[in-house]
């Protein structure tokens, strides 16, 4: 393969970065959309979209070894196919979580709603800033944008400390509410994993840049 | 980092022209130590001045110091058979003497003055020290120019290493191998770390990565950059380096 070709299908992966990044911005979208609007229809929708996520992972995987095999990459390329390859790994399980927030909603059914769900949209919407923010640094090469994303991680700690508080009290108020609110606790469980995730992906952007790995934007949970 | 081999401010010339400049460099024992670079950037030059091979070149000269287990190599009064008796070389192209592949081994103990009787013995642990003996043992009295092509690289070596060298010096020793042969090669210089020093020049840069512990880049007979292996592929420290291991250049 020639250089500029091996140029080229660098940047085709981290174009199919992008796309799976998008793919999982939606499903965390929507997922969280169908459990405030009560669309069991769009979650079972974002259930079944979660085999196209798992899919491209793949299929970027499959990219990266050939890649591997047939230009032996070194210094700067390699960095790039090697946090490919762990950047997939981060958006497929980020996926997942989504998948169960989708599957959660599905559960809940027309069960009548608690509450109305406010801090758990905006610790969805503010994972999903975060993840397409540190997709945009891996794509610019910006370390410091990057370390900056996985610092705003806290503030998804923090509206999940909020989350959790809430409905703890609704608990100990009334019984009854224990199995709706433990599933809103999942909820905002799997939003607040989605959001360290991306702090993982922040962590193979200082690595491409620099060259180092280090641990950041160390979670509370 | 103890060096068994080391340069300071190393520059070298072939009369007007200057290959090497100011090259200061570690050789640390017990361990490969690979030079790449494009061709031309003075590779091949600075490890044959490891051993003084370019002596013979009309109008050569170096500058600065090479030193051996601390001791300058080009000072006055070293005997330079004495010299590449400790300093081996294997080079490019196999190149087996005209002789049976005894004779062959046994030629460098015998320059140097080494008794008959014990000359079996040395042909034989260097036999097996290159991974030859077995393929050989039957046909000792047949020529060395009989082999195939990756069993003279390895006679070869087999004949650098019956002087009982400290450092082995190999040129581009598998670019006229194939691929089998090549691995045998890269296989035996891992087992030759416990006992030698070897310095490598290649052209293939995956076999720098596969085989040494450390890696020089030169480039216009400039040292560029010179690390542990691991990092300089991997986290090269500078751009020309990088364009250079990444293909963008040479």
């Amino acid at each position: 393969m020639p250089r500029e070709s091996f140029n080229r299908h660098l940047r085709e992966l981290q174009d199919d970065v992008l796309v799976l990044g998008s793919m999982v911005g939606k499903a965390i979208e929507r997922s969280t959309e169908a459990l405030k609007k009560r669309d069991l229809e769009l979650a079972r929708q974002v259930i079944a979209d979660d085999g196209n996520i798992n899919s491209k992972r793949f299929e970027i995987e499959e990219k990266c070894i050939e890649l591997i095999i047939t230009q032996q990459p070194m210094a700067g390329d390699l960095r790039i196919i090697v946090a490919v390859l762990n950047i997939v790994v981060d958006l497929e399980r980020m996926g997942d979580h989504a998948e169960g927030n989708a599957r959660i909603a599905v559960m809940i059914g027309d069960e009548p709603p608690l509450k109305p769900l406010i801090d758990l949209p905006r610790m969805a919407q503010k994972t999903v800033e975060m993840l397409h923010r540190s997709l945009d640094a891996f794509i610019e090469r910006d370390g410091e944008a990057a370390k900056k994303v996985s610092d705003e991680d806290d503030e998804v700690d923090q509206l999940y400390d909020q989350v959790f508080r809430e409905l703890l009290t609704f608990m100990a108020e009334d019984t009854r509410t224990i199995s709706r609110a433990t599933r809103l606790i999942w909820v905002a469980h799997n939003l607040e994993r989605s959001a360290d995730r991306v702090t993982n992906i922040c962590e193979r952007v200082v690595y491409v840049v620099t060259g180092k790995m280090e641990e950041m934007g160390v979670s509370k949970y | 980092m103890d060096a068994k081999m080391e340069t300071r401010h190393l520059s070298f010339y072939y009369a007007a022209h200057q290959v090497l400049r100011s090259v200061d460099l570690k050789v640390k024992g017990n361990q490969i130590t690979a030079f790449i670079g494009p061709s031309g950037c003075g590779k091949s030059t600075l490890l044959r001045v490891l051993n003084r091979m370019n002596d013979i070149i009309p109008g050569a000269r170096a500058e600065g110091e090479v030193l051996l287990d601390g001791k300058s190599i080009y000072a006055p009064g070293v005997d330079v058979v004495e010299l590449r008796k400790k300093v081996g070389m294997v080079f490019q192209q196999p190149n087996p003497f005209p002789k049976s592949i005894y004779d062959n081994v046994a030629f460098g103990p015998r320059v140097l003055g080494m008794r008959e009787v014990s000359l079996d013995e040395v042909v034989e642990r260097s036999l097996r020290a290159a991974a030859l003996w077995d393929e050989v043992k039957d046909v000792l009295r047949k020529s060395g120019l009989a082999l195939s092509g990756g069993q003279q690289q390895r006679l070869c070596i087999a004949r650098a290493l019956a002087t009982e060298p400290e450092v082995l010096l190999m040129d581009e020793p598998c670019s006229a191998l194939d691929p089998q042969s090549t691995l045998r090669i890269e296989e035996l210089m891992h087992e030759l770390k416990q006992r030698y020093t070897t310095v490598i020049v290649t052209h293939n840069m995956h076999q720098a990565a596969r085989v040494s512990d450390w890696t020089g880049f030169l480039l216009l007979g400039e040292l560029i950059e010179y690390g542990r292996t691991s990092d300089l592929f991997s986290r090269p420290q500078d751009r020309r380096t990088e364009d250079y291991i990444t293909g963008r250049f040479g």
